[in-house]
Formats: structure tokens, sequence, C-alpha cells
């Protein structure tokens, strides 16, 4: 990504000469580039051409999902009816999009206004996050076309994945109005900005309580199946509570990644008061997460004490639950514990990214691996997993595309 | 300042706690409710020692359908034989199979018919978001393919793992599973395909509360033929088909992992959390937002321009 910034300080350098005149708006698209000079630097971006690669084999492989149905890119499974897309695409990347939610209560709630640099940045992560939830299950879905019939056409409305449904769908517009004031700044439609601020508290209420309600119910949908899952993965009288719980420290250390990715990538997009805050806040963001880490360690202690599973921990499978427990819990909490008490940021950006990837492990864990656990193991057909590739080379496209123009990381001068 | 704080605080979580403890009396309550399934519910009584394994309701089952013959009629013991860990399962081709099952206490094979328990509260209709299935008086668990978005949670839910999905089909992938025969036979009272073609009368058909008595009155008669329980009768909270097998049933291919309640009742917990956090949630932020502003305002007077900076930009 070197070379990219490199490239990019020139285009900055011009955009903020011509930021003192009007700004065109292909001067906003193309970042005060000309078109030509545009296209070039984005050929020589090594990271493009990975992405080209993803996309030149993921993109036929999505044709071929529309049109010969799901049995062509997946094994069709009957026992694992859901699989790595749903599996990683909806219960992997919704806890790690909870970062919207919190950033908002810590400031706009909480009046925290030492998160401010960073709450846009964690808003969008959240907006991001749950619309690409939906493409994966666009893509998943066995009649994508379908998708807002339980908004219009029938309800069953006592099913969990009603909830998760509506919940989802308002969500995703609570938070595209949070986006908007940085899009009313980038497009110049100050009235905009003013509105939203009026509403903004009941934006963020609305927030946490569809956060804590769809978080929760991810998890509730698994107690549509307490004898599949091995018993140490699912305890219905507190699955929400887990998936709940889990997301909050997922989200935060989503956060922390993100930012460190930015900060290293595309120094030149941030401005002065991002870059000199994000060590701080980070630290910050850090002693929320091993408060949320410390949380959710004793109540999945709690769980297993009530269900009194403690003989289950000396089998093989207790053991993988000890280890995703450790690797993906444990470990990041003293991380962050030792690494906030000695200000050290970079070993609590290593702790953040294990815990982002021990919360992605945990929910695979829950949808394929200790799922069906009497059963055989799904291995996930390759297509399959090339397409989980391709959403995210989207998503990857589409954050860094918005990244690079509306005002995330910096603060638009009139 | 502080002490005020916290003493509010408390104040709130104590209205919580209390709050939350009246809204949690009456859910226990009513989640031990007392559905017993419906008076004219039919079901079929499946007799594990009379079956020989023929598969005779496997052609009939797919000729009623219209679904693909079944595989292997012509060398039907050696598939019978790659079944024998109960490898086959109900798919979109075949709503019913039949698998082998050795148990050490006999000299000879069991053989097992899967397909739709037609539950008495079915998991898959308590999942189902789109409200697409349907429980019958008459006891079948039909399926609207019309409203179906193909999200598979029924196939999750479904304790005994019968739903398939017809995952070849771009335009009209739908679920595939058993309907009792509903439209063509148990609409109009008549048993379904499988049950008229056994050989063997080991499917009997009746009202469920009839077979119940006539399974406890076999088991009752001929001691020592039968394990002494009615699969079915409790599983999942009750299912239409049920079942008496010589051996236990772990033996014979039953899954006795499947939980005696209604899934449903797995759920319940946290449908009594959403009103709560609904009802709870605005009034405690919107506190803690007062509370907090309140703290900053009184702060900003005394010092830190660039605090009062920061919060004129949102």
């Amino acid at each position: 990504m070197k070379p990219v910034s490199a490239n990019m300080t020139d285009a900055v350098g011009q955009a903020t000469i011509v930021s003192g005149s009007h700004r065109g708006l292909l001067d906003k698209i193309f970042l005060g580039l000309s078109i030509r000079n545009y296209l070039g630097q984005l050929l020589t971006n090594p990271v493009n051409w990975i992405l080209g690669l993803i996309l030149a084999i993921g993109i036929p492989l999505l044709c071929q999902r529309y049109l010969f149905g799901l049995q062509a890119i997946t094994h069709g499974s009957q026992d694992y009816p859901w699989g790595i897309l749903l599996g990683f695409g909806l219960f992997g990347m919704v806890p790690l999009s909870a970062s919207g939610f919190l950033l908002s209560t810590t400031v706009e709630i909480f009046r925290r206004d030492d998160f401010l640099p960073i709450e846009r940045l964690a808003l969008l992560n959240g907006l991001l996050g749950y619309f690409f939830a939906v493409v994966f299950l666009l893509v998943d879905l066995g009649m994508p076309w379908r998708l807002t019939y339980p908004m219009v056409v029938s309800f069953g409305p006592a099913a969990v994945l009603f909830l998760v449904a509506w919940h989802v769908a308002t969500y995703l517009s609570v938070q595209v109005a949070e986006m908007l004031p940085a899009v009313s700044e980038w497009a110049d439609w100050p009235g905009l900005k003013r509105f939203i601020k009026k509403i903004t508290l009941g934006l963020t209420i609305a927030g946490i309580i569809l956060s804590t309600l769809h978080q929760g119910a991810l998890g509730a949908l698994f107690c549509y199946a307490p004898a599949k899952i091995h018993p140490l993965w699912i305890a219905p009288e507190f699955q929400w509570l887990h998936f709940f719980v889990s997301s909050i420290f997922a989200g935060l250390c989503m956060v922390i990644v993100v930012s460190w990715l930015v900060k290293h990538t595309m120094t030149w997009r941030c401005d002065r008061r991002f870059l000199s805050t994000l060590d701080g806040i980070t630290l910050g963001l850090a002693k929320g997460a091993a408060l949320a880490l410390i949380t959710y360690l004793v109540i999945k202690l709690v769980a297993i004490a009530h269900d009194q599973e403690w003989l289950l921990l000396i089998s093989g499978w207790g053991l993988y639950y000890l280890l995703e427990l450790g690797l993906g819990t444990v470990v990041p909490l003293v991380i962050f514990a030792y690494g906030v008490r000695h200000s050290r940021v970079t070993m609590v950006r290593w702790g953040a990214l294990l815990a982002v990837a021990g919360i992605v492990w945990n929910r695979l864990n829950t949808v394929l691996i200790c799922y069906n656990y009497r059963l055989h193991q799904e291995i996930p057909y390759w297509k399959e997993l090339w397409v989980v590739l391709t959403v995210l080379g989207f998503y990857f496209i589409v954050y860094r595309f918005i990244l690079y123009r509306i005002p995330v990381l910096f603060r638009w001068r009139q | 300042m502080r002490a005020k704080i916290s003493r509010r605080t408390l104040l709130k979580g104590l209205v919580a706690a209390m709050a939350s403890t009246i809204s949690m009396a009456p859910s226990r309550k009513s989640s031990a409710h007392d559905f017993q399934g419906y008076e004219t519910n039919r079901g079929v009584l499946v007799d594990v020692s009379r079956c020989v394994g023929c598969r005779s309701c496997e052609v009939a089952c797919s000729r009623e359908h219209g679904l693909a013959p079944p595989p292997g009629l012509v060398d039907n013991y050696r598939l019978l034989d790659q079944q024998q860990q109960g490898m086959r399962r109900t798919d979109q081709n075949a709503f019913t199979v039949v698998n082998r099952h050795e148990s050490p206490l006999l000299t000879h094979p069991l053989f097992k018919k899967t397909q739709c328990n037609h539950c008495l509260e079915p998991a898959c209709l308590t999942a189902c978001f789109v409200n697409a299935y349907t429980k019958t008086p008459e006891g079948a668990v039909i399926y609207d393919a019309d409203v179906c978005v193909g999200c598979r949670t029924c196939m999750v839910a479904c304790p005994f793992s019968i739903p398939a999905f017809k995952y070849d089909s771009a335009l009209a992938p739908q679920i595939m599973k058993c309907n009792f025969c509903f439209d063509t036979r148990l609409s109009r009272g008549r048993p379904p395909a499988c049950v008229e073609a056994c050989p063997m009368e080991a499917l009997t058909f009746g009202y469920r509360n009839d077979l119940l008595r006539v399974a406890r009155k076999r088991i009752r008669d001929t001691p020592g033929r039968y394990e002494k329980a009615v699969y079915g009768e409790f599983e999942a909270g009750g299912t239409s088909w049920l079942y008496i097998s010589p051996v236990p049933f772990e033996q014979a291919g039953f899954d006795i992992h499947v939980p005696r309640q209604p899934i449903l009742n797995y759920v319940k917990d946290f449908l009594a959390v959403v009103p709560m956090v609904l009802t709870i949630w605005p009034g405690l932020f919107a506190g803690i937002y007062l509370l907090a502003r309140a703290n900053k305002t009184h702060k900003n007077t005394n010092d830190h321009e660039d605090v009062s900076d920061e919060t004129s930009e949102r």
C-alpha cells in the first residue's frame, strides 16, 4: 500500500489547493486528479491487482450461483443448511459491526468527546458491515428477490429471524441517517446535517435498542437447535447474552484494527486531529473492550456452571472450547490489561486483531464446526470460500472508496 | 454531585430491576402453557419390528408426489447396506427413506422409516419468519412455497433434520418435505400413500390419541417384544408419527438427544427479553444522556475551551 499513499499525497496536495475555490463534483470523485491520472494511480497499486484477481474469478462464480442455483457454488448440504457464506458473512460480520452503536453511544449519550475523532469511522464500519452482511444474505438466500417478504408479504412475528430481519433493516436505515452529516458536508447540503443533528439522540437510542436485540437475536437463533450444537457452544438461557456481550468487544476491537490499518495505509487522508489522538483513543477503546471481555468470560463460565458442563471441558471438544476461549478472550484480555496500563499501543492493536479473529472463530464454531457435532464435518467447497472472498473484496473497495472521499478520517474545511 | 448521581443511578437500577421482575413473572407462567395438540390430530404408528425394508413406502411416496423414483430398487440389499449408519436422509428427491440398523440384541437387522414426524408444536413452524408453515387440525405440517424466502432456518430448527432444500434450482428453490399427503389424501380423511403401500402392516394410521393406546396395548400384550416406551409421545413436545421398537431406540437409528419439550421453549427466554429492552432502554439511556450533559455543562463553566470547541463542531 505504500506506493499508493505516496501517489495520493500528490492528489491531496492538489485537492487542498483547489479546495479554496469551488470544488466540482468530478474533483471530489476523482480526488482532484484528472481521470487519466486517477486510473493510472489505480493500476500502479498492487492491492488493486490482488482485488482484480479475486473479482475476476469471483464474479463468474456469482453469475453461476444466480444462473444455476446455490448447488453450483456450495456443497448444497442438507445437514448444514448454513455454510460459510452465512457463518462468516452474517454471523461473523454483524458483531464486528457493533462499532457504530458503541461509539455513537459513547459520544452522543455518555458525552465522551475525547472519542469524537473516531466516531465517524466507527459509524461507517458499522454501516458497511451491516450492508455487506445483507449482501452475503442476498447471495445465500434461496430466493433473494423475496428479501422483503417478512416486511410486506407474510409475517411470522413469533420467529427470532423475524426480529432479526426487521431490526437489521431498521438499524441499517438508522446507520445511513447517522452517516448523513458526513455526506452532507461532502456534498455541501448543510440543511441535511442540521436536520440529522436534531434527531441524533433519538437515532442513537434507537441504535442501542436495535443492536441489543438483534445481536442477541443472532445468538437466540441457535436456541432453535439446542440438541444439534455441542452443549459447550449452546446455552439457551444465555445465548443471546453471549452474542450481545461479545459483540461489544468485537465492535470495539474492529475499530482499533481498522483505525490501525487506516493510519498506516491512508495517512494522507487522516487529519492531524485523528492522527494525534488515535493512540490515546486506541487505549481507551481497549479499556472498554477489556471490560466487555471479562464480562463475557464470566457469563461463559456461568453458562457452564448453570448447565453443569464442567466434565465436558476435559473432552476433546472441551479442549477445543478452552482453546477458543483462551486465544480469543483470555489472551486479548491479558494483552489489554497490560497494554493499557503500560501504554503499549502496538501491543494493544495486536490484541485487538486477536480478539476480532477470536470472535469470528467463535461464530464459525457455533454455525459450522460444533453444529451437528455428532454427524460428519462440513468442509466448504472452494467456490463458496471464493465467493466469500469476492464479497469481502467488494467490501474493501467500497470501504476504501468512501474513506478516500467522505470526511470520516478528517474534518471538512469550508 | 458524585454521590447524587450514583444514588440516582442506583434508583434507576432498582426501578429497572423491579420492572424486569414484574414483566418476567407472567412470561414464565405463560411459557408453561399446555397445548396438547388438536383432538383431530391424525398420526401413524410405526412398528419397527414389523418392517422388512422392502421400501414400498418410498416408491409409493415418490409416485404420489411426482418425485424421481428411489435409487437402488434392483439392488435393494446393497443400498440398504450403505445406509447402515443412517447415511441416507430425506432430501429433495425423497420425502421418506428406510435405513437399515444392526442391533447387538438381535440376530437380524432392523429397518427404520424416516419422514417428517409432523410435530404437535413444529419447530420449523415456530422458526419461520414468513409463516410458510401451517399445522392443520388434521395434524399435517404443510409448507407454502409461495412465501418462502429460502433462509433455511427450518432446516436448522427441525430436531429430526427432515426439511431438505432444492439447492439445484436457481429460480424456484424450495423446502422439500413430507406433507402427510395432505392435499391428496389426509384432508379427505384417507391415510397417506406410504401407509397404504406397506405390505407388512408396519404402519398404522389413525387418530394420534387412539394410536398411543394401540401402541401401549401392543407393548403390554406381548411382554419382552418391545421397549416400554413410545418414541414421539414426548419427543419435541410430541409428534404425530409414533414408533415402537424391539430394541432401545438409539440402536434402531433414533436420535435420543431430541429434547422432550417443544423447541419453541428454548427460544422463549429470549423472546421475553425483547419487550423489556424495548421499554427500559429508552428511558435508561436518555437518563444517562441527561446526567452526562449536566456533568459536562458543569465542567465547561470551570475550564477547558477545547471541549466546548469540540462539542460545537458536531
